[in-house]
Order: C-alpha cells, then structure tokens, then sequence
C-alpha cells in the first residue's frame, strides 16, 4: 500500500443547509490505489455524508478532496464521476433498464461510448460480476444481491479506478449479501479496483484492508481489521459491533481459557482451541 | 386472537398466463400471546403469508382463522376492517409510507381512519412516541426533517396507534445499525410482553429468531419445512444449510468445534454464554479441551 493516494480527503468540514451541526467536521483520508477501505460508522455518524462528497453530490464546506490529483470542483466534477463510480443502498431504485445488458449499457450510452465498444464493455462487465447469463432478464426477475451485481456492472463498464458501495448490501438477504461481497472481492483481486465500502456491517469491514471508523462527523479511529476490532467495547458503545468470533474469545478468556490472540474468522478460533485440546 | 392457516395456498394472478403458485399446503397455528419468527430464503414464500396474517391476500385454497373470523377461498369477504384494526403489519422499510406534514398527524392518521376521536389518537400518539424512543418534541416536526431510523420508529408508532392484537414485523431491522437493530428488538419484545401481544416476526436474522422466539416455522418453496422451538430447530444445522438458510453465529461455531474435535459439546447452545459454559463444564469434568 506504499503507491500514491487516488483519493485524498483533507480537512474536510460540511453542514446540510438548515442544520446546526456540522455532518462531517475536519475529516481527513487518503485511500490507496488498490486498496480496500471500509468505512463504519452508526446511522448518522456522517459516513454517508462522506460518499456524497466523494463523488461531488455535495461540495465541502471547507477542505478538499482529491482525486487522482484533481482538486474535486464544480468544473471537475463530471470528469471525476467517470473515475469514481458509485453503488448505492436500495436494489430497486437504480434499475434504469429495462433488461440487464440495457442497465448495463445506460451509462456509456451517456458517456458516448460508440456502439461497438459499448457491446464489448457490456459482456465484460457482466462477466466480472457472474452475470452474463443473465443478459436479457428484466430486473424483476432477479434477487436482490443480482441486482446489486448488475449495479456493479454499470458502474465498472465506466472503468472507473474507484468504486464506492454505499451500504450496498444492508437490503439484500444473507446469501445476497456474500454474493455481493464475493464480487466485489474478486473485482479489486483481479481488476485492481480501488474499494470504498461504506457500511455497518461488521463481516463486510472485516473483509477489508483498512477501516475507518466514523463517529459524529469526525474520524474516530482508523487502522487494519484486526487493530480495530480490537477496540471491542469502545466499538459498542459508537453503535456498532465487533465479529462473532473476537466476543465468542472473550468469553473464553474470561472464563479461564487461554487465548492470548484474536481472530477475525471463526475457523481460526476453532482450530485454535483444538490446539488448547491436544497440547494438555 | 389466535390465528390459524389451514390447508392454505395462494396463487398469484390466478387463472392468467402469469399464474403463480406462490404458496401450498400451508398449516400454521398462532395461539394468542406467542411469538413466532417466519424464516426462509428469498421467495420462499414467508412475504405472502405473511399478508394472509390479516385478509391482505385471502387463500386460493384452504382456510385462515383470524380470531373468531374465518377467511375462505373463493368467498368474498366483507367488513374487514376489524381484522386490519387488530392484525397490525409493520412492512419493511416502513418509514417510505410516511407522508403527512407532522409526526403526530402521521401517526394519527391510522386510528383516526378506524373512528378513533382527534383527541383520542394524540393521546395514543403523545405515549407511543416515548415507547418507541423518541422526545415528544418530534411530534411536531415534519417526518421528512428526521433520520432514516427516526422514521422507522414513527411509522411503527402509527401501527401501534391502532392497539392491535396481533403485531406482524416484516424485516423490522433491514438497514438499521446493530445499536439501532437491537434497540428495535427490544422494544418489540418488551411492547410482545407487555401488552400480551402475539408478534410474528419476519426475519433472515437467525440471532434474532433464536433469541425472541417461542416457536420459528421455517418456509422453503411455498410450504412449511419446519416448526418447532429454536433450540430443536437450530440443532440440526446441517439441515438449514442445506436450505441455504443461516444459523445462529454460535450454533455454527458450536458445529464447526464439535466437527473439528470429533464429538459434541452438549446440548444445542443458542448464546455465546451457554457456549462458554458447556466448554468449561467439559474442560472441569476433565475431558480436555
């Protein structure tokens, strides 16, 4: 992670219009390029906030951010969505076509993207997501974690260097949610997209390199999954939750077992104690 | 007011080409005062019974009890307002359905609509808001001023302004933070004891199910796998896998341990405290661990 910053996000402060406090209040975060950042946060804690700043949905009130070295202004803003594609919340509300391949092609066409091209573009980007089979299904037809795939799809047919998933899978349904998350893992793997995920989902910032946790509009802490599960009742009390298997560790430990170490998986802790099991 | 189906299948668009066999042959009994969680994937059919729950959908086939009511197939029924009174559903996503200026208005609208007097409703509106977290102050701000998790508390406020009997959640949590998750749980719970509720919980949280539950019926391609206490259920997880459904983070731990060390813990643990316990009631009793 040692490459030069695609986003920089320097004292950023911003405030909705009417509100008294400030949404976000001096927040400053450099994301690499390849990287996976996952950024957790409550219901308020500005995290969402965040993302519309990311791609020029709303302008800071002080601070900037840059992408890709350019400074994110009203003049830059149309060519920094092109680097910066966004998935959001709801499956549902960001279906434009009427079938899949058309959903897909909607934001080239946009783009000018020449026929031809936008053909080939359209396949690969359903193919990256598993979803080529499914070219001329209409949204209806699909689970929710599918959509959120075809989702994807249109926002990296744009080729885009980041993708930021807004609570991408806070509506779909176990299954949908790991099929989401499996993609999302295999595009940064192999195409070497840079990941913003903005979530309150626990196993999905486990996935990540990095988290940043957000509380009231400020940076509260940042660091790799295991540092920050660390923080265990701290994270608590900011509204969230730590992994299943750091609480089931803890409750080993306190009662008498020894596990000197954390772990994020659960395999982990198992084979863990099976270890405890043979070495008396 | 207990609730029964009986026999009980829905077709959608009955007798069109798009006709669609969404559930069959679905027996399930709700005794007044119990709390009932409805698991299963995705279109596995939990979403249309639900709606049979208050005469939403009535059968293509079969009967549903709803108190002293009985909704038959093929018969039009008429007067169904009692039911919709006493069988309150809170739908996912429920805070897109506010839509009036102010909260109190909002959560007024309901009783007002089944004949509760003006005065009345601001009564129930004035001591539902404190029960579902919020100052009173909000009453008099516009529901669309407020926060995603703030307007899911108002609109259940609006269902519960209805003083039903029977409290059906959809997915009552999609979307919350886990504080927001567990402090809507517990209010449901505490509102299913308090006011002697049966609540039917809709859900794909296994913790949730495991932890609220009396009785968890499990759907799987329109039928009824399943019912039983969580505990029975959620001892045979390799059955639920198999559905493509989840357990419990412990009882999948507790199955992964047991595999891994070739025999069992005990008993099915459904709280990482049972867990912890039989672990070291297992190490005391010397069988090393």
């Amino acid at each position: 992670m040692a490459s030069s910053p695609v986003i920089s996000i320097n004292h950023v402060s911003f405030k909705y219009e009417g509100q008294e406090s400030y949404a976000l209040s001096d927040v400053s975060i450099s994301v690499a390029e390849g990287e996976w950042l996952a950024i957790v946060g409550h219901n308020g804690s500005g995290k969402s906030t965040l993302a519309k700043i990311l791609n020029g949905l709303q302008f800071p009130e002080s601070g900037s951010v840059l992408v890709d070295n350019k400074v994110l202004s009203i003049d830059t803003v149309w060519d920094i969505r092109k680097l910066v594609g966004m998935v959001f919340q709801s499956p549902d509300n960001q279906f434009v076509g009427a079938t899949v391949q058309d959903d897909v092609a909607f934001g080239l066409e946009n783009n000018g993207v020449p026929h031809e091209e936008m053909l080939i573009r359209v396949k690969q980007a359903l193919e990256y997501v598993s979803m080529i089979d499914f070219l001329d299904q209409e949204p209806h037809h699909l689970s929710g974690g599918q959509k959120q795939r075809v989702a994807i799809a249109g926002v990296i047919a744009l080729q885009p260097k980041v993708i930021i998933l807004d609570e991408a899978t806070s509506m779909l349904d176990p299954l949908g949610r790991e099929e989401v998350i499996r993609t999302v893992r295999e595009l940064k793997d192999e195409q070497g997209l840079t990941v913003i995920s903005i979530t309150h989902d626990l196993e999905e910032a486990a996935q990540a390199d990095r988290i940043v946790v957000m509380n009231r509009g400020t940076v509260y802490s940042e660091g790799t999954p295991d540092e920050i599960f660390l923080l265990e009742e701290e994270l608590i009390k900011l509204g969230l939750d730590i992994p299943f298997p750091i609480k089931m560790a803890k409750a080993l430990r306190e009662k008498g077992f020894e596990i000197p170490q954390n772990y994020l998986t659960d395999i982990e802790l198992v084979n863990k104690l099976w270890t405890l099991h043979f070495s008396k | 007011m207990d609730i029964t189906l009986q026999q009980v299948e829905y077709k959608y668009q009955i007798n069109t080409p798009f006709e669609r066999l969404a559930i069959h042959d679905v027996n399930i009994s709700i005794p007044h005062g119990t709390f009932v969680s409805l698991i299963g994937h995705t279109g596995s059919g939990k979403s249309t019974v639900l709606q049979h729950l208050n005469a939403l959908l009535k059968p293509t086939k079969g009967q549903v009890h709803i108190g002293d009511r009985v909704i038959n197939a093929g018969k039009k029924e008429k007067n169904l307002r009692p039911i919709r009174q006493k069988v309150g559903i809170v739908f996912q996503f429920p805070e897109h359905q506010l839509f009036d200026e102010t909260v109190e208005k909002d959560i007024c609208f309901g009783p007002m609509n089944f004949g509760v007097s003006e005065e009345e409703a601001k009564r129930r509106a004035r001591e539902l808001i404190g029960e579902v977290g919020l100052p009173e102050e909000v009453l008099q701000k516009s529901p669309f001023d407020l926060s995603g998790g703030q307007m899911r508390r108002v609109a259940i406020a609006g269902v519960l302004a209805m003083e039903p009997e029977v409290l059906v959640l959809d997915e009552p949590t999609a979307g919350l933070d886990p504080r927001g998750r567990i402090e809507i749980m517990e209010m449901f719970y505490r509102l299913h004891k308090q006011k002697g509720l049966s609540t039917i919980l809709v859900t794909h949280s296994m913790e949730d199910a495991a932890k609220y539950a009396d009785e968890i019926v499990i759907m799987h391609r329109g039928q009824v796998k399943k019912t039983a206490d969580p505990r029975t259920i959620f001892s045979n997880p390799e059955e639920l896998l198999e559905l493509g459904l989840d357990v419990p983070d412990v009882v999948k731990f507790q199955y992964m341990l047991e595999r891994r060390m070739n025999r069992k813990v005990g008993k099915t643990c459904l709280t990482i405290e049972e867990l912890s316990n039989a672990l070291t009631e297992m190490q005391e009793r010397g069988e090393s661990l």
